[in-house]
């Protein structure tokens, strides 16, 4: 079977992953690696074995880090945002990664006055308001309660900003574009346990969390969120929570805007209205089209991304064989179906998903594709259980004011370009 | 369950010492490792205020003595007018960077946190008071007293022409003070309760 004998499934050369298996053409793109000269770098090479092949290795360590040929996969601090506009957002390297896990040093994180040095046997959680017996919890206290867990994404408000605002595409990587989500393992106690045991009295309709960092970081939330499937969380991806996590506790409430699962929890008193604080009040709500703001905007909306190639890359080769793979997510519940477009959204066709999509959490999402070379846009549309679609930055924008900048899930598009480079484009 | 039925369960759940099955996680006994909270405790930490003036201290503070507290400890991060950043905005419009504007693009690049503006978004007053008394300033949050988180609050309301020079903020006072947001403001949240999913 030659190349061009592919059955394309879309145009612009997406191909059905049964038929580019059958061809053999994975071994076949393979093949011109083995003619490629190895620089040596540090290794010593004799007899074409490296000295790893014939030295004992290192010694382990206690805690185990990445390898050094990986330092450069970090988070990205935003150059344009730091602790003299309030905030600092850092993002996680979703192009370098792959799965749906994000290792917990590389979490995306936004802190609003820095992150505090809480001491475990000093911190702890009080319940109070509108409750029948006000509690306190030590954090070994709240270790004896039963411990879910559930793989769940994170995603800020404020992801995609950069594409919500900026009147003309800005040429950034996917990192700093959309890397305010991650998507880890969150282990702890329900929130449904710890209300249970203080009682809520008639009329607690709102619950006012509190973190213990220097700003006390605040939201209201609805009682009935938070007795569904809201968890204390003490744990990420198997470890106690990083402090940038909000260590030793943090609120987390799945498929929520990330600002809502306040970390360094502290406090959550029992009310009957919501707080109207900070950042519910400006920061987190989004001015509208017709001049309204929304307040308590929660649910992140259905959203994808493609993450390889993204902005900034370029293809190595003119009509070669790329995985195009991304991210896909809703605040709804699962994603039932990702489709990928490779020429300019002409064409759809439906993406694999890596496994079994999970209720508000990340999937993995991916189409074989063959290049032909010629400049095209690439895009990827999410759809979720419910029937959210994923809409266009036209039909986004047209909902809200210039301004606003929070909840941003349109569909990105990836222009690729004469030479292979990736960028980021609007339509 | 018949009433009569809720009632003597819930009247075991309060009266037993021991684990007991509570509603909604119906296989989850209450575990019981919470131990009370001294009111004195409560009073120390709770430190939110309410749009009705629920938990305002007692206190006062005038906008003469709060432009003195601004420029001593908020003008270097908000600006001499609370216009000007690099940290929020905290008076003027509501930070729309007009599309004609030629510099728009690298406004919005260089200051994104400036297109929020406290004065003309936040929906009451008692969330200036609160939201300062908790995280300001910056470098020193919860040290200003309650005096002086009242002056503040009365000058930055003054800086949005929305009190008089000779208003004095308190907690009778503060709840009366319209704020723009108010009228533009809806709740999603409530929304989707009543009209089912977005």
């Amino acid at each position: 079977m030659k190349k061009t004998d592919l059955p394309e499934i879309a145009g612009g050369g997406l191909i059905a992953r049964r038929s580019f298996l059958a061809s053999g053409l994975l071994f076949a793109t393979a093949a011109p690696a083995l003619a490629r000269t190895v620089d040596p770098g540090n290794a010593t090479i004799v007899d074409g074995r490296p000295d790893w092949m014939t030295q004992p290795g290192g010694d382990g360590v206690a805690y185990g880090l990445p390898s050094p040929h990986e330092a450069h996969v970090v988070r990205h601090a935003i150059p344009y945002m730091d602790e003299s506009v309030g905030f600092a957002p850092w993002h996680t390297p979703i192009a370098a990664q792959q799965g749906i896990i994000t290792p917990n040093g590389l979490h995306f994180a936004v802190h609003h006055n820095g992150l505090p040095d809480i001491d475990p046997e000093v911190h702890e959680l009080i319940i109070h308001g509108l409750v029948d017996r006000p509690l306190r919890f030590t954090m070994d206290e709240l270790l004896r309660y039963p411990i879910v867990s559930s793989i769940r994404f994170l995603e800020c408000a404020g992801n995609t900003a950069a594409n919500a605002l900026s009147f003309t595409p800005l040429n950034f990587s996917v990192d700093v574009i959309s890397g305010q989500v991650s998507g880890a393992e969150w282990a702890g106690v329900r929130v449904a346990d710890l209300l249970n045991e203080s009682g809520v009295k008639p009329g607690g309709k709102w619950v006012i969390a509190e973190g213990a960092d220097a700003g006390s970081l605040t939201r209201s939330l609805p009682l009935s969120k938070l007795m569904d499937d809201a968890i204390i969380a003490l744990y990420q991806n198997g470890e106690r929570l990083r402090p940038a996590q909000g260590y030793p506790v943090r609120l987390f409430v799945p498929g929520w805007e990330g600002n809502t699962n306040i970390k360094w929890l502290h406090r959550l008193e029992l009310t009957d209205v919501p707080a109207f604080t900070r950042d519910e009040s400006g920061l987190y709500s989004e001015p509208r089209s017709d001049g309204t703001i929304e307040h308590f905007t929660f649910p992140m909306g259905v959203k994808s991304v493609i993450t390889h190639p993204s902005g900034l890359q370029t293809l190595p080769e003119k009509k070669g064989f790329y995985e195009i793979s991304g991210l896909a997510w809703s605040g709804h519940g699962r994603i039932a179906r990702v489709d990928i477009s490779a020429d300019e959204g002409k064409t759809w066709a439906r993406a694999d998903l890596d496994q079994t999509p999970m209720d508000k959490a990340l999937v993995r999402f991916s189409l074989p594709w063959r290049w032909d070379g010629k400049p095209t846009t690439l895009l990827s549309r999410a759809t979720d259980e419910i029937g959210n679609i994923q809409p266009t930055r036209k039909e986004w924008k047209s909902h809200y004011a210039a301004h606003a900048h929070n909840h941003y899930n349109a569909i990105q598009s990836w222009r690729i370009k004469k030479d292979g480079e990736v960028e980021n484009v609007y339509g | 369950m018949g009433k009569t039925a809720a009632s003597f369960l819930l009247a075991i759940i309060l009266a037993s010492p021991w684990p007991v099955f509570a509603q909604n996680t119906e296989d989850t006994p209450v575990r019981g490792f919470g131990t009370p909270v001294a009111q004195s405790d409560i009073d120390r930490l709770s430190i939110t205020i309410f749009p009705d003036g629920r938990n305002l201290p007692e206190g006062r503070g005038t906008v003469r003595d709060g432009k003195a507290l601004y420029a001593d400890k908020c003008a270097a991060c908000h600006g001499a007018k609370g216009r000007e950043g690099p940290a929020s905005r905290l008076a003027g419009s509501d930070g729309f960077f007009s599309i004609w504007d030629p510099l728009r693009i690298l406004r919005i690049a260089n200051s994104p946190m400036l297109v929020n503006s406290a004065g003309a978004q936040w929906p009451y007053a008692t969330t200036l008071f609160d939201y300062t008394r908790r995280a300001m300033p910056h470098d020193a949050p919860k040290s200003l007293t309650n005096n002086e988180v009242y002056a503040l609050t009365a000058y930055m309301l003054f800086l949005n022409d929305l009190v008089k020079r000779n208003f004095i903020a308190d907690k009778g006072t503060l709840v009366k003070v319209e704020m723009p947001g108010l009228a533009k403001s809806t709740s999603a949240w409530e929304h989707e309760q009543n009209n089912g999913k977005h």
